[in-house]
This record gives structure tokens, sequence and C-alpha cells, in this order.
């Protein structure tokens, strides 16, 4: 039993321990980078209908993350918990750059079957801010 | 080959066997043994408990990393440099049991050992929504998160008829 508690405290700071590429930002921020991109102002409602929406294909964003995500949603699939998206609920959500970069690239193309525009990134964050 | 000489080595196979098969129960079971890249963790048990390498031979691992854009239907794409060197490591701590034939569809969850562990575990236990996937892991093992599959951390998923509560610890 005993050699099983160094390496499970081992885990847990490596899990803490901050990650070498984060690149610290935060959704305020984050939205106007995209709505500089866009070149266009993000409006939380139609960020509300494309989170919602399937886009002709299995699933929408709240397949996974909840109708409503500010509380834990659960994986379509392997039905493992997801962190609140809402970063009124969740503190950490959007805070790294290259992490949002990451699962905007893999989810859209799992739900649109492509990459997502900045204008529609500038909506869903839009939104996910306003949920309180 | 003489006869005679394949008899031995048959005998000598057989004998370590036992042996070989203990040591690779002991790596699935006991704790996580060697140290999982933070990586690892963070990229594969974001969507599912990221599974000890053991549990899967180095060509199912391989494969699966060379096209997780296209991951069981869904896009888990890293970047190259995470894909190779988690990649190298799962090559290095992979199942290496001469015998181990890789599974359909590379998947932990058709593997002889996951299919004999889990033979007694009726069609309508997976289908529960507290468990609703075989590669939903924590709905009965509390410590696949720490690659800890022991009997001794198991718990049984919310939902189990009385009948099949009573019948658990067979």
């Amino acid at each position: 039993m005993t050699p099983k508690l160094p390496l499970a405290c081992l885990l847990i700071l490596a899990a803490l321990a901050p990650t070498a590429q984060a690149q610290a930002t935060t959704p305020a921020q984050l939205q106007k980078t995209y709505e500089a991109a866009a070149a266009a102002p993000a409006q939380a409602e139609r960020g509300r209908v494309f989170f919602t929406s399937r886009h002709g294909g299995e699933w929408s964003c709240a397949s996974c993350h909840g109708e409503r995500p500010t509380g834990v949603g659960r994986h379509a699939v392997t039905a493992k918990s997801i962190d609140p998206l809402a970063p009124a609920f969740n503190p950490r959500a959007f805070t790294d750059e290259r992490r949002v970069e990451k699962w905007f690239r893999r989810n859209c193309k799992d739900v649109a079957q492509r990459e997502c525009t900045p204008g529609e990134k500038a909506d869903v964050l839009a939104w996910l801010q306003s949920l309180r | 080959m003489t006869l005679t000489k394949t008899r031995t080595r048959t005998v000598l196979l057989l004998l370590t066997l036992p042996l070989a098969l203990a040591c690779q129960a002991g790596e699935h079971e006991g704790s996580a043994r060697i140290a999982w890249p933070r990586a690892y963790v963070q990229e594969c048990a974001a969507c599912h408990a990221a599974y000890p390498p053991q549990m899967l031979p180095a060509a199912s691992w391989a494969r699966l990393m060379g096209g997780l854009d296209r991951h069981f239907g869904t896009d888990a794409s890293l970047d190259a440099r995470d894909v190779q060197q988690l990649g190298r490591w799962l090559q290095d701590n992979a199942d290496r049991r001469q015998a181990a034939s890789t599974p359909p569809e590379d998947r932990v969850t058709r593997t002889a050992r996951f299919e004999r562990k889990h033979r007694q575990i009726e069609p309508a236990t997976w289908r529960l929504p507290s468990v609703r996937s075989a590669a939903n892991c924590m709905a009965c093992h509390t410590g696949a998160d720490k690659g800890q599959y022991s009997e001794h951390a198991l718990r049984m998923p919310a939902g189990l008829s009385a009948r099949q509560r009573a019948a658990w610890d067979d």
C-alpha cells in the first residue's frame, strides 16, 4: 500500500504544475482577439444558437457540455464528466489560449465538420460569459 | 531443430508462463508503477480514463496515435510534438507479451483480457445511465483515473437491481 502514496502525490503535484506552453489569457481578452479577427462585434444570442444547434451532424456543443453549460457536462460517448464552460462557474475556463484553440479545433470538427470561424468563437464566448 | 530440443523449449516456456502472467496481472491491477507523462493525463483523460499503456500492444498504440484526428468518431488530434512524445512513451510501455494480439479496432474494451475480466457483467449493466459505455471505467473502478483497477477499489454502479447487487461479489 505504502508505495502507492508517494506516486499518488507525485501525480497530483505533476497535475498542479503550471504547463510550460500555457498561454495565459482571459475570456474577455480572447473574445476581443476573435472579434478583431472577424472584424465584427460578437453577439451572445447568435452564440447560444450556435452552441445548442446541430450543424448537420449527430452532435451539438450542448450534447456534451449541456444546454446551459453552467454545471458539469457529460461526454456523449464515454460519459466522462466535463467541467463547466461558463467562466462564472469555472475560473479555469478560457484562460489558456493554446488549450482553447485545441478544443475549438477538435470539437468544431466533431459538431460542424469544419473548424469554427473567429466570428463563431467570439459569439460563443460572449454567450458563455453572459451566463450567471 | 530436433524434437527433444523443441520439447525442452516448450517445457521451459510452460514453466515460465505463469510467472510472466502474474507479472502482467500485477502491472494491470496494482497502481500505475510507471509515472504517466503529464500530457498523457491532460490530453487523454479529458475524454476517458487514461488507460495504462500495458492495456494494449505496441501495434495498437501506433495505429491509434497515427489516427487521432479520427479517434472512435471524434477528432482527438494533438500537436506533432505531443503525438511523438506520447507515442514513444506508449511504445516503450505497451503490452509486451509475445502473444498479445491486437484487439478489434484497437479497442482496450475488446482485448481478450478485458473480455475475460468482464465476462460476468450483464449487457443491461453496460447500458445503465450510470455506466453507458465500457470506456467509462470510473463507473465501477474508482481508481481508474490513477491507473488502478484492483478489485478492492470497485464500487457498484448506480441502478443495479437487487439480484445484481446480491451477485456482485461473485
